[in-house]
């Protein structure tokens, strides 16, 4: 194993040195001069942050070169020191983060759904609750007239047909965000496969990446899954309600998502360490999630992780317009706040 | 190694060597002639240890991807031992890997791929040499190795968006009712109709497999020499008593190759794979159900793999395919030349 690591290590340091380069030289001509940062991690974040690097290099020349690798990846790729920064959906505990010299912060909001192909079922028809959710997914309830669904549902015709639940078979933080959720709600799920970015599956098909996922809920009739709500957007699936805490119905939208990101109480975390899932509020939608930026506290390389700070300073302060076309919801000011204070004290 | 069964060089010198070295030998002969005739000893010095180097090299980047494999795959190995191989849970966040769920699909896929593919194949290729009128020979040729040329991943998409919903609304429910009730291989048909798993990714993979057959057999049966077949028509061979005695004893090992490639690229397919065999680390007798590959596995979960144990889990996934490819390929040929004797002694 060290003898491969040693290579990958090696391959990824030659890589590094190289794109350092390139931001040296960058940097040491003229000040106007365009400057290079590269970021790699979570694949949900993707969207709203190519749109968001866009605007910024044509107004600033600084270019952001982003893998969307998934957020294992971009943990993985920020410890190893080849990236200036990391992008996950499953935040970093405050001990794991002082051990790597890894600072941390939220950058946007959105939301996991849950998605059905039931024949004769539209969108927002279709009730469920977070322990049924995870009774589904344990292979508990296995039928779609099973009396606990029908229960929920009096005027549904649901079909007497075997659930296929699907998941995602890549790692990923939207799986994290799920089965976090899951967790909270169900202590056969907590007790069981548990919170992680991926998990011990019950059986069920496995997508890989959101569009894997969405493709497989279109194609498999009766099946089940969940996606980040940009894809169900795109690909009008149809999507089923999810009881939140306060109990109430919450269509997913940005607004059910800002509800969540509002009664989040950020204040009191050491490194952003939340995950917003199940919040409190009524309007709250149940599983809402955050992406994390994580950036070097004492980076190698200071140019590139200064231009980096100015970047999501900059996504913080104007990104919302690009957020909300793309169904994402930006950070509430007093939030951005926070963070602004958190970059100025943690990163050099 | 470097004869390795699936490498197109291989095949050409079988083609010609009707198996038995006689070619070979004469070879070597022209070539002791030639050497002693030329006048140029440093050109073939030259030629000699350019084509040796490239021959080699390949044995020493062989050896050193296994090397490398194996090394990168040392934790996994070390962890769970011979386990690994025979333990069907793949449990990420407890750190338990088994492989035994990745080398079943694996094998199980790249099976049906091979079923349907070669007789498919073979009377593509028969069809084309001796059966189909002139003027069609050329276009369906060109058309088969256009299929040969298209990317796994189209093949995929093709797999996922029209095939999987075509054998899960049409397809599977006939299985279930039909063969899913016989007696003995019953469960291997029961099952619900999802249109993703183990026979969707075989079908889908022999259809991928069957342009690599076809036109590598199509060629060696052109090559035939035509004193042959002259003899057994003069013998008053009918067309089938002729393909059966001469066409395919003639080329049988050639033919073997060209199964060996297809199978090659049945083991290691990934892409396609992806798509349509669902991803599912369970162990299921029915072939209805979702399942993994070893390729799959690796391309699904290769980025996301944060632990050490995960990420040597996963490279020594890769070991095993090299090693269970090795084994399949290595069986064949053992067959192979068993066949080759037994026959030789009844000739």
């Amino acid at each position: 194993m060290n003898k491969f690591m040693i290579g990958a290590v090696a391959g990824a340091f030659l890589l590094a040195g190289c794109q350092g380069k390139t931001t040296g030289e960058a940097a040491g001509g003229d000040a106007g001069a365009a400057t290079q940062i590269t970021g790699a991690g979570s694949t949900f974040v993707y969207p709203v942050l190519s749109a968001w690097s866009a605007d910024y290099s044509k107004e600033t020349g600084t270019k952001i070169n982003y893998q969307s690798i998934g957020s294992g990846g971009g943990i993985s790729q920020i410890k190893a020191g080849t990236v200036d920064f990391g992008a996950t959906d499953k935040p970093l505990d405050p001990k794991e983060l002082a051990e790597s010299g890894l600072a941390q912060f939220p950058v946007i909001v959105g939301g996991v759904v849950a998605v059905v192909n039931i024949d004769g079922i539209d969108k927002g028809k279709l009730k469920l609750t977070g322990p049924l959710l995870a009774d589904i997914y344990l292979g508990k309830v296995s039928k779609w007239d099973d009396p606990a669904i029908v229960k929920l549902n009096p005027g549904l015709k649901l079909p007497d047909a075997k659930i296929t639940a699907v998941h995602r078979s890549d790692g990923s933080g939207t799986t994290f965000n799920f089965t976090y959720y899951l967790s909270q709600v169900s202590p056969a799920w907590k007790a069981g496969p548990g919170a992680d970015k991926s998990v011990n599956w019950n059986g069920g098909v496995g997508g890989k990446g959101n569009e894997g996922v969405a493709a497989y809920v279109n194609q498999i009739k009766n099946s089940i899954g969940y996606v980040e709500y940009a894809y169900v957007l795109q690909n009008n699936m149809a999507w089923a309600y999810v009881q939140n805490a306060a109990g109430n119905y919450v269509a997913p939208s940005a607004d059910s998502f800002k509800a969540a990101a509002a009664s989040a109480d950020w204040t009191k975390t050491k490194d952003f360490y939340l995950v917003m899932t199940n919040a409190p509020g009524d309007q709250a939608y149940p599983i809402t999630a955050s992406t994390f930026v994580l950036m070097p506290r004492e980076p190698k390389n200071q140019a590139a992780s200064d231009a980096a700070l100015k970047f999501f300073k900059w996504s913080l302060e104007n990104g919302q317009p690009q957020a909300d076309k793309l169904d994402y919801v930006p950070l509430p000011a007093t939030l951005v706040k926070q963070i602004e204070d958190y970059m100025q004290a943690n990163i050099k | 190694m470097t004869s390795e069964p699936g490498s197109p060089v291989s095949l050409d010198e079988r083609a010609g060597d009707n198996g038995r070295g006689e070619t070979v030998s004469s070879r070597s002969q022209i070539a002791e002639v030639s050497s002693a005739r030329s006048h140029s000893g440093l050109a073939e010095r030259l030629f000699h240890w350019v084509t040796g180097g490239a021959a080699w090299l390949v044995l020493l980047i062989l050896l050193a991807v296994a090397y490398s494999m194996a090394s990168g795959g040392a934790l996994a190995f070390k962890t769970f031992g011979f386990g690994f191989i025979t333990s069907t849970s793949w449990d990420v966040p407890n750190g338990q890997f088994g492989a035994l769920v990745a080398i079943y699909g694996t094998l199980v896929t790249s099976a049906i791929a091979l079923i349907i593919a070669v007789p498919i194949s073979i009377g593509i290729a028969l069809f084309l040499t001796e059966i189909a009128p002139v003027w069609a020979r050329q276009p369906i040729a060109v058309a088969i190795e256009l299929l040969a040329a298209v990317p796994s991943i189209i093949y995929g998409m093709w797999g996922l968006f029209m095939f999987a919903p075509f054998m899960a609304s049409h397809v599977e429910p006939w299985i279930n009712d039909h063969l899913g009730v016989l007696p003995v291989v019953g469960p291997l048909f029961t099952g619900p109709p999802i249109g993703i798993g183990m026979l969707t990714a075989g079908i889908v993979l022999g259809i991928m497999v069957i342009p690599f057959i076809a036109s590598v057999a199509r060629d060696v049966f052109n090559a035939v020499p035509p004193t042959l077949i002259e003899s057994a028509v003069a013998l008053g061979a009918t067309r089938w008593e002729r393909l059966w005695n001469v066409t395919l004893p003639y080329t049988r090992s050639a033919i073997v190759g060209a199964i060996f490639l297809g199978l090659g690229r049945a083991l290691g397919e990934t892409m396609a794979v992806t798509f349509v065999l669902g991803n599912a680390h369970d162990l299921s007798a029915s072939l209805l159900m979702p399942s993994n590959s070893i390729a799959a596995a690796i391309a699904n979960e290769f980025t996301e793999a944060d632990t050490e144990l995960y990420r040597s889990s996963l490279v020594a996934l890769a070991f095993l395919l090299f090693i269970v490819t090795f084994i399949v390929l290595s069986l064949a040929k053992l067959m192979l030349a068993r066949v080759e004797r037994t026959m030789g002694r009844t000739n």
